[in-house]
């Protein structure tokens, strides 16, 4: 294809990047480098329906707007706020690196701030769901694939459900079933001869429930791929390798599984980056207590009584800086393999 | 969105289907009125009733929405602004002033304002920025049948609470006798504030946005948090000011410190288990520590009227809000909140909040960084009450917290 014809094709998808995804990015890394003017703070009467009247402190918004037309932005920061404890924390870390009573103690005090033990929890995720939805996935595809034909279609469309029904909805369902008088709650209880096991109270068992529910809700993206990658493994293939003999689990092992193989690394790489993204189960499960993310993180800093769009920017160029950074070795696995087929 | 569009509807049907139950509005001018609110029943009766001024020449639309805090600001921060009035709490006020987004209100309560009362009236430096008309404030919910069954009389103080749960847990009464809004988040930030301003404590340095919490009164209000764990349902970090009115509904609380304006909901009774109804008791919130200041918040709730607008759209507004808050609204429905309006005759729901406030009860702070802190203790006491950190080291978190994040407001 001409240089020009290929231009001319995805010059509108080009722009619709550049507007809806280039932009915003950018727009987001400038704000991570700004924070809010200094206020300007006087002392003022404010009076109430209750306890009269009191000398209180107020923002002095006549100066605030004087200086917000000088500099909208607000004040340059630097790398500040990447810096500072609600972000990569360095001088606490060079704190608790210089002073400490070993490693145990040095994990523990470095877990207690905010992004690392939210960049905990994240990594788990990613790395716990991701190869068991997977395999779920695979193992599903497998099963409705021997299935006989009439059965297919409605076994299809309830492996599909976990991904149809909203995020959101999909982890309150469940958060409600494990709830002590919720259905799996119930049973656990009975099973265990203990009234008072409730999944929601430790850490442990709130990580193992959002983890299951990540499994859960993931595994049908892998499986509705593999299932169309089953669909594809070449009959011949399977049928000589039934002639010498392999059995079932050896067929799956030596034919369909290197067949499939770069589609998982597509489905790995599409998933690690939705993983890296955990927010809703979090919320659904009301499970801030025990289990943060990096985006509920930028969802706490902008919602509630005040809004801090500096630390949001931050945390989120730090998300994408993560996302790259777990998906450069995938990356570089796919483009070894193109330049092989190319050589 | 969706929703927000379909609350706007449905309540633009309701505006048109209300009868002439009170006075007729007529407002003088023309104008147009758009009102921003929280969602529970008492500011739906407002904007409803504020609905009747609709006429010639007269518009008036409502959102009503739990989301009313994260859309005020950029709403009102264009010109002209999305809505004309934004009803707000001590909270949701600060947001406001602090990017000067609202009209000092003098002119239009002299013009139209006779049948305010002088302490409806929130004024900061000698202006009036805001109209009360209700009061709200956490309180106590007791089950007499079960404190008279283990002989105790009414808890005055968390002490008290401390003693009767124990004493109904050992004899085997009831085994979660207390309960709270701890959920991380605006919750449990809630409870701690609450607890705090109990032990008579303030928050920050004197004129500044130093933190001052560091202090025995933080460490006893933590303690007693935690202390009135040990009686509540092993979950109870998952239980916000719902979680905790169900659970209470279904019978497995006896006492708790439940909101006011929750108090209507809780004597309707709709889901509650036999008996709890009607041996439930509204009293005063508790004291700490031996203190006499009841340990809540008190809150008002008001409305304000934005700066960006047109002043024929903002007298409008006014007059229609305060015919929306107007004594005859207010005479036909004395159960739905604790209203500040004159005529107000205090029903069954209100006895808790008027005990609170009459205790002496310090209202909200209203500092322009308050919502800083209480953002910090949303997120970092949460350890601390799942009993994995020290009330020392919680404390510190939350003034490193809060330090980065005034830090990064430029208040520090």
């Amino acid at each position: 294809m001409p240089h020009k014809t290929f231009f001319a094709f995805i010059l509108p998808s080009l722009i619709a990047m550049v507007l809806f995804i280039a932009l915003p990015i950018v727009s987001v890394i400038v704000q991570s480098f700004h924070v809010e003017h200094g206020r300007v703070l006087v002392q003022v009467e404010s009076c109430q329906p209750f306890g009269g009247c009191t000398t209180e402190t107020r923002v002095d918004t006549a100066a605030m707007a004087e200086l917000r037309a000088e500099a909208p932005m607000g004040q340059f920061n630097g790398f500040g706020t990447y810096l500072n404890r609600g972000h990569l924390a360095v001088n606490e870390i060079g704190a608790i690196l210089s002073s400490n009573t070993g490693f145990g103690d040095v994990v523990s005090r470095i877990y207690n701030l905010p992004f690392y033990k939210a960049l905990s929890f994240t990594l788990v995720f990613c790395f716990v769901v991701t190869p068991l939805a997977m395999a779920l996935g695979f193992a599903i595809a497998l099963a409705v694939n021997a299935l006989p034909k009439p059965t297919k279609g409605p076994v299809i469309f309830f492996s599909l459900l976990p991904m149809i029904i909203t995020p959101l909805i999909g982890s309150l369902i469940l958060y409600w079933m494990i709830q002590p008088n919720g259905i799996v709650g119930a049973t656990l209880q009975n099973l265990f001869d203990n009234p008072n096991l409730s999944l929601r109270q430790s850490p442990m068992l709130t990580w193992l429930s959002l983890l299951f529910y990540g499994v859960w809700t993931n595994a049908p993206f892998s499986f509705v791929v593999f299932y169309a990658g089953l669909q594809t493994v070449p009959g011949d293939t399977l049928e000589s390798a039934m002639i010498d003999g392999a059995s079932r689990w050896e067929r799956i092992r030596y034919v369909i599984i290197p067949h499939l193989a770069p589609l998982a690394t597509f489905v790995a790489l599409v998933q690690l980056m939705d993983n890296f993204r955990v927010f809703e189960p979090i919320v659904g499960f009301s499970a801030e207590a025990n289990a943060t993310s990096l985006s509920w993180m930028i969802f706490n800093d902008l919602s509630g009584d005040a809004q801090l769009f500096g630390s949001a920017g931050a945390t989120s160029v730090l998300t994408i800086i993560g996302v790259i950074i777990l998906l450069t070795p995938v990356l570089i696995r796919t483009w070894r393999e193109f330049n092989h087929k190319v050589v | 969105m969706k929703l927000m569009l379909k609350t706007t509807v449905s309540l633009g049907a309701l505006l048109l289907t209300a009868g002439a139950a009170f006075a007729a509005c007529g407002i003088e001018g023309t104008g147009s009125v758009r009102i921003l609110s929280n969602d529970f029943e008492a500011l739906r009766l407002v904007n409803t009733t504020a609905g009747e001024c609709a006429a010639d020449g007269v518009t008036v639309t409502a959102n009503a929405t739990a989301e009313h805090k994260n859309l005020q600001v950029p709403a009102l921060s264009i010109s002209p602004a999305e809505y004309t009035v934004a009803v707000v709490a001590n909270n949701s006020i600060v947001p406001l002033l602090n990017d000067d987004l609202i009209r000092p209100l003098d002119d239009l309560v002299a013009k139209y304002g006779q049948s305010l009362q002088p302490n409806q009236l929130i004024k900061i430096d000698g202006k009036t920025v805001a109209i009360a008309f209700m009061g709200n404030a956490q309180h106590l919910f007791y089950r007499k049948d079960l404190l008279d069954k283990a002989g105790i009389a009414e808890p005055k103080s968390y002490e008290d609470m401390l003693a009767a749960a124990e004493k109904l847990k050992a004899d085997g009464i009831i085994a979660t006798p207390l309960a709270a809004s701890d959920k991380p988040g605006w919750d449990l930030a809630a409870e701690f504030v609450n607890t705090y301003l109990g032990t008579g404590g303030e928050f920050f340095a004197p004129g500044s946005a130093e933190l001052a919490i560091d202090n025995e009164n933080g460490l006893k209000t933590l303690e007693n948090m935690k202390a009135l764990t040990a009686y509540m349902d092993p979950d109870y970090l998952t239980f916000d000011a719902n979680g905790i009115q169900a659970e209470y509904k279904a019978g497995n609380v006896a006492m708790m410190v439940q909101w006011g304006s929750l108090a209507g909901d809780m004597l309707k009774g709709e889901g509650a288990a036999e008996g709890v109804v009607a041996n439930t008791v509204m009293a005063g919130a508790p004291t700490i520590g031996g203190g006499t200041t009841p340990a809540v918040a008190l809150w008002w709730d008001g409305f304000t009227i934005a700066k960006n607008i047109s002043d024929e759209d903002a007298a409008a507004s006014f007059q229609a809000m305060v015919h929306g808050i107007s004594p005859e609204m207010v005479a036909a429905n004395p159960t739905v909140a604790t209203w500040l309006v004159a005529g107000y005759e205090p029903g069954p729901n209100a006895v808790g909040v008027i005990a609170t406030a009459n205790g002496g009860a310090r209202a909200y702070p209203m500092q322009p960084y308050m919502g800083l802190l209480h953002t910090a203790l949303s997120a970092e006491l949460a350890e601390f009450m799942a009993g994995s950190e020290s009330a020392e080291q919680a404390l510190a978190d939350v003034k490193a917290a809060y330090d980065t994040a005034a830090k990064e407001g430029g208040y520090l």
